[in-house]
C-alpha cells in the first residue's frame, strides 16, 4: 500500500529531521510507528500523508511512484490517503462549522452532490449530534473536534489512513471511541493504517504490528518490510 | 472525611463546596465546577482525574485566582488553614500565594519559561524575588535550585527553546520548587510527554511530595495518576463524582463509580472500550445524574434525583461487581 524508501526530508536541507528512512506498510495492514516526541515521526507522517515533500528517497502508493511534487503531492493521490493530526486546533479552520469542516474535502473534489448524505454517515459514525456539526471549533471540546477531524479524515474514502498522535490530548474513552471508528472503517473498507505515537500500550494494542523510530533510522539499503522488533529496548534520546 | 490520613494533619488545602460559575451572553450560566470538597495533606498526592472539559483544569484555576472576570465562586478553599484562595483577593493572591505558598507545575513549561531569558537566568529572578538569597549568593542558590528539580547544571545557560521537553519540564518545575511552598499544584504536567518521560516526571514530582509537601495533581492521564497518586479524585460534568484510595482504585477492588470504571475499562491495557456517547454540556446540565445517558446502571431514579456525594461517592446504584478489569499486577510486570 505504501512504500517509504530511503526518505529524508525536514526543514533544513543541511540538517534533515528524517534521515534514510524506509517503511511499509501492506495492503490492509495497520501498522504503529512508534518513537519519542522530536524525533522526526511526525515529519515523516507529513510525507507519508503527501503534505511534505521528501528531500530524498522514493514513495511509492498503491504501487504508483509519486512525482510531479511542486509544494505537494497530486491530487489524485492525496486525496487517496486521509490524515488526522495531534491538535485539532491548529489543523481546523476556525471559521467553518463541524459540518462545513467535514465536507469540505468532498466539496473541492467536486462531488458536491453526496455531501449532506455522506457528512450524516460520518457524523454518526464519530457520534456527533445535527446540533453539535453546527457548531464552530471554539464552541466543542477538543475530543468533540478530534471527532470531527477523524471524519474528514474519512470522508473521500481512502485508501490509507494516517494518525498522527491522534489521541495523545485525550481521555481514556475518547481515545478508545475514535480507535474503534477507525477499526470499524478499515474492516469495510479495508483500508490501510500507519498511526504515529509515543503510546507503546496503545498502538500494539491497535495495530498489527509495531516499528520504533530508532529501528527505522538504523534501518539503511533498499526497501522491504521492516518487522516489530523487541519493543522493550529504550528509545534514542530526542535529538 | 472518610480518610484517615486526612485527620491526621492539618490539612495542607481543603477544598469546601467549591462552586465556581461563568456569566455567558444572554445571561446563560454554564456550572464549570459545583460543590468540590476535598483534602490534600501534608505529604500527600491527590490526583484530580477527569476528561478535557469537565472542571478540573477551572477548578486549579479558582484556587490560583486565574479565573476570567466572567466567573463567579461561592464555597472555600483553605490554605493551610488559615487563608481562603476563594476571597482574600488578587493582591495577597500575586504577593503572598503564588510562588510562595503554591507552586505552580505548569502544563506546558515551554511556555511557561521566559523565551528570551536562560533557564540561569529565570531561576535568580524568581530567587530574588521570593527567597533571601542576594548578589553573590544567587550563583550558588540558581545551581542549587536547578539540582532539587533535576536539572542539569550543563544546560543553565540555555534558553527554553534550545531544550527537550523533559528538560523543559525540569526547568518549570525548579522554578515552581523555589518559592518552597507547601502546596504543588501540577496542571497536567505530562501532557504530550512520552511515556518514560511521563513516568520521570511524576517520579519527580512524587520526590518533591514525600519530602512533605502537599501536591495536587490535575491529570487525564491515568497511568500517570496510578503511578503517583495516594489518593484519586474523579471529575464528570463539574463534579467530583468519585474519591478513593489509588491503590484501591487502580487494583483488585477497582473504582465504585460507573464512569470511574468505564475510564479504567477504556484503557489500552484493559478493555479498551469506550464509555458510549459524550459528556453533558455545562451549560445544560440534566436535573438527575449527569452521567445517567451513558451509564449501564441508571433507573428512573438516576434520572429524577442527583445522587448526593457521601463516603466519597455521587451515585445511586453502585455496582458491586467490581473486579471486571484485568487486574493491575499483569500491567505492572
Ligand atoms: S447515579 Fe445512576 S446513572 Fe448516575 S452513575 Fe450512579 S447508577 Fe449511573
Amino acid at each position: 500500500m505504501l512504500e517509504l524508501t530511503r526518505i529524508t526530508a525536514g526543514y533544513d536541507r543541511r540538517d534533515p529531521v528524517v534521515r534514510d528512512v524506509s517503511l511499509h506498510v501492506g495492503a490492509g495492514e495497520a501498522v504503529g510507528l512508534l518513537g519519542p516526541s522530536g524525533c522526526g515521526k511526525s515529519t515523516l507522517a507529513k510525507v507519508a500523508a503527501l503534505l511534505h515533500r521528501p528531500d530524498a528517497g522514493t514513495m511509492t502508493l498503491d504501487g504508483t511512484v509519486i512525482r510531479g511534487w511542486r509544494h505537494r503531492a497530486p491530487r489524485e493521490q492525496r486525496t487517496a490517503v486521509g490524515v488526522v493530526f495531534q491538535q485539532p486546533r491548529l489543523s481546523a479552520d476556525p471559521r467553518l462549522s463541524l459540518r462545513e469542516l467535514i465536507a469540505q474535502p468532498l466539496r473541492s473534489t467536486g462531488r458536491r452532490r453526496d455531501v449532506p448524505e455522506r457528512v450524516a454517515e460520518l457524523a454518526r459514525s464519530v457520534g456527533l449530534s445535527d446540533e453539535l456539526l453546527d457548531r464552530r471549533p471554539h464552541a466543542v471540546s477538543d475530543g468533540q473536534l478530534q471527532r470531527a477531524c477523524l471524519a474528514r479524515a474519512l470522508v473521500l474514502r481512502p485508501r490509507l489512513l494516517i494518525c498522527d498522535e491522534m489521541t495523545a490530548m485525550l481521555d481514556a474513552s475518547t481515545t478508545a471511541a475514535l480507535v474503534a471508528v477507525v477499526e470499524r472503517y478499515r474492516a469495510a473498507s479495508g483500508a490501510a493504517l500507519l498511526a504515529v505515537g509515543h503510546d507503546r500500550v496503545l498502538l500494539e494494542r491497535w495495530c498489527d504490528r509495531t516499528v520504533r523510530w530508532d529501528e527505522r533510522e538504523t534501518e539503511k539499503g533498499p526497501a522491504g518490510p521492516v518487522t516489530a522488533g523487541g519493543g522493550l529496548r529504550p528509545p534514542a534520546a530526542p535529538r | 472525611m472518610t480518610d484517615a490520613r486526612e485527620n491526621t494533619a492539618v490539612p495542607v488545602l481543603d477544598v469546601q463546596n467549591l462552586s465556581v460559575r461563568f456569566r455567558m451572553r444572554g445571561g446563560r450560566d454554564i456550572a464549570a465546577v459545583t460543590d468540590a470538597r476535598f483534602s490534600v495533606a501534608p505529604g500527600e498526592c491527590l490526583a484530580l482525574v477527569g476528561e478535557s472539559g469537565c472542571g478540573k483544569s477551572v477548578l486549579a484555576s479558582a484556587l490560583l485566582g486565574l479565573l476570567p472576570a466572567n466567573a463567579r465562586t461561592t464555597g472555600s478553599a483553605l490554605l493551610g488553614g488559615d487563608t481562603d484562595l476563594l476571597t482574600i483577593g488578587e493582591r495577597a493572591l500575586a504577593r503572598t500565594v503564588r510562588g510562595r505558598r503554591i507552586g505552580l507545575v505548569p502544563q506546558s513549561p515551554a511556555a511557561h519559561l521566559t523565551p528570551v531569558r536562560t533557564v540561569r537566568a529565570q531561576l535568580e529572578e524568581s530567587l530574588r524575588e521570593l527567597t533571601r538569597a542576594r548578589g553573590s549568593e544567587l550563583p550558588k542558590a540558581a545551581v542549587a535550585a536547578a539540582a532539587r528539580a533535576s536539572f542539569p547544571e550543563g544546560h543553565l545557560d540555555r534558553y527554553p527553546h534550545e531544550l527537550s521537553g523533559g528538560l523543559a519540564q525540569r526547568a518549570a518545575t525548579a522554578l515552581a520548587l523555589i518559592g518552597d511552598a507547601p502546596l504543588l499544584l501540577a496542571d497536567e504536567p505530562t501532557t504530550g510527554l512520552d511515556r518514560d518521560l511521563v513516568e520521570r516526571t511524576v517520579d519527580e514530582l512524587r520526590r518533591h511530595t514525600d519530602e512533605g509537601r502537599a501536591l495536587l495533581i490535575i491529570t487525564h492521564d491515568l497511568a500517570a495518576a496510578e503511578r503517583i497518586a495516594d489518593r484519586v479524585a474523579v471529575m464528570y460534568a463539574g463534579r467530583i463524582v468519585e474519591i478513593a484510595d489509588a491503590e484501591a482504585f487502580f487494583g483488585g477492588p477497582g473504582p465504585r463509580h460507573p464512569y470511574a470504571k468505564g475510564l479504567l475499562d477504556a484503557l489500552p491495557e484493559r478493555e479498551f472500550t469506550p464509555i458510549p456517547g459524550m459528556p453533558p454540556e455545562l451549560g445544560a446540565l440534566p436535573e438527575g445524574c449527569a452521567f445517567a445517558d451513558r451509564c449501564a446502571y441508571a433507573d428512573a431514579r438516576c434520572t429524577g434525583e442527583r445522587p448526593a456525594f457521601t463516603a466519597g461517592l455521587a451515585c445511586h446504584h453502585p455496582p458491586t461487581g467490581r473486579a471486571s478489569s484485568p487486574s493491575k499486577e499483569s500491567a505492572d510486570a
